[in-house]
C-alpha cells in the first residue's frame, strides 16, 4: 500500500475542502473518503488507488435514518448496510432495498459497508484488480483485455469497445427501481441528482464512473415516500447461495389493481456496466394484465439490445427468467 | 506460560512448539519467555520503548478486550497487522487479506467486521474484542466450548473467525433455522469443510441461550 496522509476534519465544509484539491474525485483520485473501506482499503492494498490523502468520514454527522416530512425516508452517507437493511421502516416499506443488501457480501461486510460507499462500489472485474494488466477504466488507453479474455462474470448491456465491467452493486439495482436521490454537497454548494443521473456508462471514458466532481462529499440518500400495497421484490441468481455477486438479478416495485398492473419500476444487476434501470419493461407491462406472457415480453425488452461476449452469452437468458420469475413472484404477493 | 507449562512439552501451545523448532530458538524462547522471540516482544513494540521509528506513525488508543492500548502506527496499518504484528494478539488469523474469506473476523464495538479491510487508525479510542478476549482454555465462553463440542474444525485456521462471527450471530436479526445460520455465516469460509459441524455448535448454543 502506498503511504497517505490520514485526514480527520471535524465538519463537512473541511472535508469538502481538502478533497477539493484532488484532480479527480474518479478512478485514481489523489484525495480519497473513506467510510467502511470495504472496497476502498482493498484496491489500496491492490495499487489500483493509491490516493495521497485518505479523509476519514466516520465522525462526520451523516449517521441517521430520519423520517421527511413528505413520508419518505432520509439515509445518512455513513448509515452501515446493516442497519439500512434491518431497518423497522425499510423492512416495511422499501423491502426491495432491505432484500438486495441482505443478498450482498457477508455480515462482516455489511456492518462495515456504508451507504454511500455502496453508491461507489467498483467492479470486481479481475482485470481492473490486477496492475499486471490493462484496463482502460484503470489506466485510460491501455485497452481492454476483458473483451477477448475471462469475461464470464461481465456485463451485457451498457458496454462499450472500451469496457464491459459491471456494477456489483446489489443496494444499487434496489435503489434505482424505487427512484431513490442523491444529496451531494460540494464546492459550489448542495445538489440533488436523481439515481438513474448518479452513474454513466463507459463509453470512451470508464475511468469515469459517476458524475461526482473533486470535493463532492455524499451526505445522505432519499427515498421517496411509500406507496401503499406496493409489491417489492429482490431476486438474485450467482453460483453459490450466498455470499458472491450476482450474475444476473432483479428488482421489482409492482403496483396491481384488480389483477392488472397500475405501476411498475424495474431494475437488473449483474448484467449491467451500470445499475439498470429498465423503461422498456415498465412501458410494455403499463396497464396490462398481471400475465406470465406480459411478465416475459418485459423481460424481451430489457435485454432486446445486449452485447454479449465471448463467454457470457448464457446471462441473456438467465437475465430474462430472473426478471420473469421476480415479476411473477411480485404478481403473487 | 509457566515455568511448569515450558518444562512440560503436553502444555505447549503450537506457536510455542514453533518457535522452539529453529535451530537457535530453542534457548531464546526460555531466555526471554515471549511468543515468538525478544525482538518482536510486546515491549519493544509499544510507544516510548526503543524500537525502530516509523515514520509518518500515529498515536491511537485502541481498546481491546477491556484493556487500553496506546500505540504509535503507521497509518496503513490494517487492524488486523495491528492486532497481530503489534499488539501480538495472533490468534486472529489471516487468511485472504482481502475481506473474502472472515479468518480476520473482531467486534468492534460489539459488532462483527474483517480486520483486514479497516485501518487501525480509524478506530482509535473504539473497542477491539478478539478471540483471546472471549474465554480462556479454563473458562470459555460458551460458542468457544460448542466448537470443541461439535467438532467444529479441522486444521483450526478459520476458527478464531468462525466463532467471533458466531457470537456475533447471536445478537444478530437470524431465523430459527440451519439455513438461516448458513446464510449469516457464509462471511466465514472453511476449507476443511467443517460447516456442518460449525452449524451445529452455533445451533448448540443458541437452543440453550
Amino acid at each position: 500500500m502506498h503511504a497517505f496522509e490520514f485526514l480527520r476534519p471535524e465538519n463537512a465544509a473541511a472535508a469538502i475542502t481538502v478533497a477539493g484539491q484532488a484532480k479527480t474525485a474518479q478512478q485514481g483520485a489523489d484525495v480519497r473518503f473513506v467510510a467502511g473501506g470495504t472496497t476502498l482499503i482493498d484496491l489500496m492494498k491492490l495499487e489500483v488507488e493509491t490516493p495521497a490523502r485518505l479523509v476519514d468520514i466516520n465522525r462526520l454527522p451523516f449517521d441517521k435514518i430520519e423520517e421527511m416530512p413528505d413520508g419518505g425516508l432520509k439515509i445518512g452517507a455513513t448509515i452501515r448496510n446493516s442497519d439500512l437493511a434491518n431497518h423497522a421502516r425499510v423492512q416495511r416499506d422499501y423491502s426491495v432495498l432491505s432484500q438486495a443488501i441482505l443478498s450482498g457480501a457477508s455480515a462482516q461486510l455489511r456492518n462495515m459497508a456504508t451507504t454511500a460507499g455502496n453508491l461507489l462500489q467498483r467492479t470486481r472485474c479481475v482485470y481492473f484488480r490486477d496492475t499486471a494488466m490493462p484496463c482502460n477504466k484503470r489506466e485510460p488507453g491501455t485497452g481492454c483485455p476483458a473483451i477477448t479474455g475471462s469475461n464470464r462474470t461481465l456485463a451485457i448491456l451498457g458496454t462499450s469497445d472500451h469496457c464491459i465491467a459491471t456494477n456489483p452493486s446489489d443496494m444499487c439495482v434496489a435503489m434505482a427501481a424505487l427512484e431513490a436521490t442523491i444529496h451531494v454537497e460540494g464546492a459550489r454548494g448542495a445538489r440533488t441528482i436523481a439515481f438513474g443521473d448518479f452513474h454513466v456508462l463507459p463509453g470512451s471514458t470508464p475511468h469515469r464512473e459517476t458524475v461526482l466532481e473533486p470535493g463532492d462529499l455524499i451526505t445522505h440518500v432519499t427515498l421517496p415516500p411509500p406507496r401503499a400495497g406496493s409489491r417489492q421484490v429482490y431476486l438474485k441468481l450467482r453460483d453459490r447461495a450466498s455470499y458472491e455477486f450476482a450474475l444476473a438479478s432483479a428488482a421489482v416495485v409492482m403496483h396491481l389493481t384488480r389483477g392488472t398492473i397500475s405501476d411498475v419500476r424495474i431494475a437488473l444487476g449483474g448484467v449491467g456496466t451500470k445499475p439498470w434501470r429498465s423503461p422498456e419493461a415498465e412501458a410494455v407491462l403499463a396497464g396490462k394484465p398481471a400475465s406470465a406472457e406480459n411478465f416475459r415480453q418485459a423481460a424481451e425488452a430489457t435485454l432486446r439490445n445486449t452485447k454479449p461476449q465471448s463467454e457470457n452469452t448464457f446471462k441473456i437468458e438467465l437475465a430474462k427468467r430472473c426478471l420473469t420469475h421476480a415479476l411473477q413472484t411480485a404478481a403473487n404477493g | 506460560m509457566s515455568d511448569k507449562q515450558q518444562s512440560n512439552p503436553q502444555h505447549w501451545t503450537r506457536r510455542a512448539f514453533l518457535s522452539t523448532t529453529g535451530s537457535t530458538a530453542a534457548a531464546t524462547f526460555i531466555a526471554a519467555n515471549v511468543p515468538l522471540a525478544a525482538n518482536t516482544s510486546e515491549e519493544a513494540r509499544m510507544p516510548g520503548a526503543s524500537g525502530p521509528t516509523i515514520e509518518g506513525a500515529v498515536p491511537i488508543t485502541l481498546r481491546i478486550n477491556g484493556k487500553d492500548r496506546q500505540l504509535r502506527i503507521d497509518p496503513r496499518t490494517t487492524l488486523l497487522d495491528c492486532l497481530r504484528e503489534s499488539v501480538l494478539l495472533t490468534g486472529t488469523k489471516k487468511g485472504c487479506d482481502h475481506g473474502q474469506c472472515g479468518a480476520c473476523t473482531v467486534h468492534v464495538n460489539g459488532r462483527r467486521v474483517v480486520s483486514c479491510l479497516s485501518l487501525a487508525v480509524m478506530h482509535d479510542g473504539e473497542e477491539i474484542t478478539t478471540i483471546e478476549g472471549l474465554g480462556t482454555p479454563e473458562a470459555m465462553h460458551p460458542m468457544q466450548a460448542a466448537f470443541l463440542a461439535c467438532d467444529g474444525y479441522q486444521c483450526g485456521y478459520c476458527t478464531s473467525g468462525q466463532i467471533m462471527s458466531a457470537v456475533a450471530l447471536l445478537k444478530e436479526p437470524c431465523g430459527p433455522d440451519d439455513a438461516s445460520v448458513k446464510e449469516l455465516m457464509s462471511g466465514n469460509i472453511c476449507r476443511c469443510g467443517a460447516y456442518a459441524n460449525i452449524v451445529a455448535a452455533v445451533q448448540q448454543v443458541r437452543k440453550r441461550a
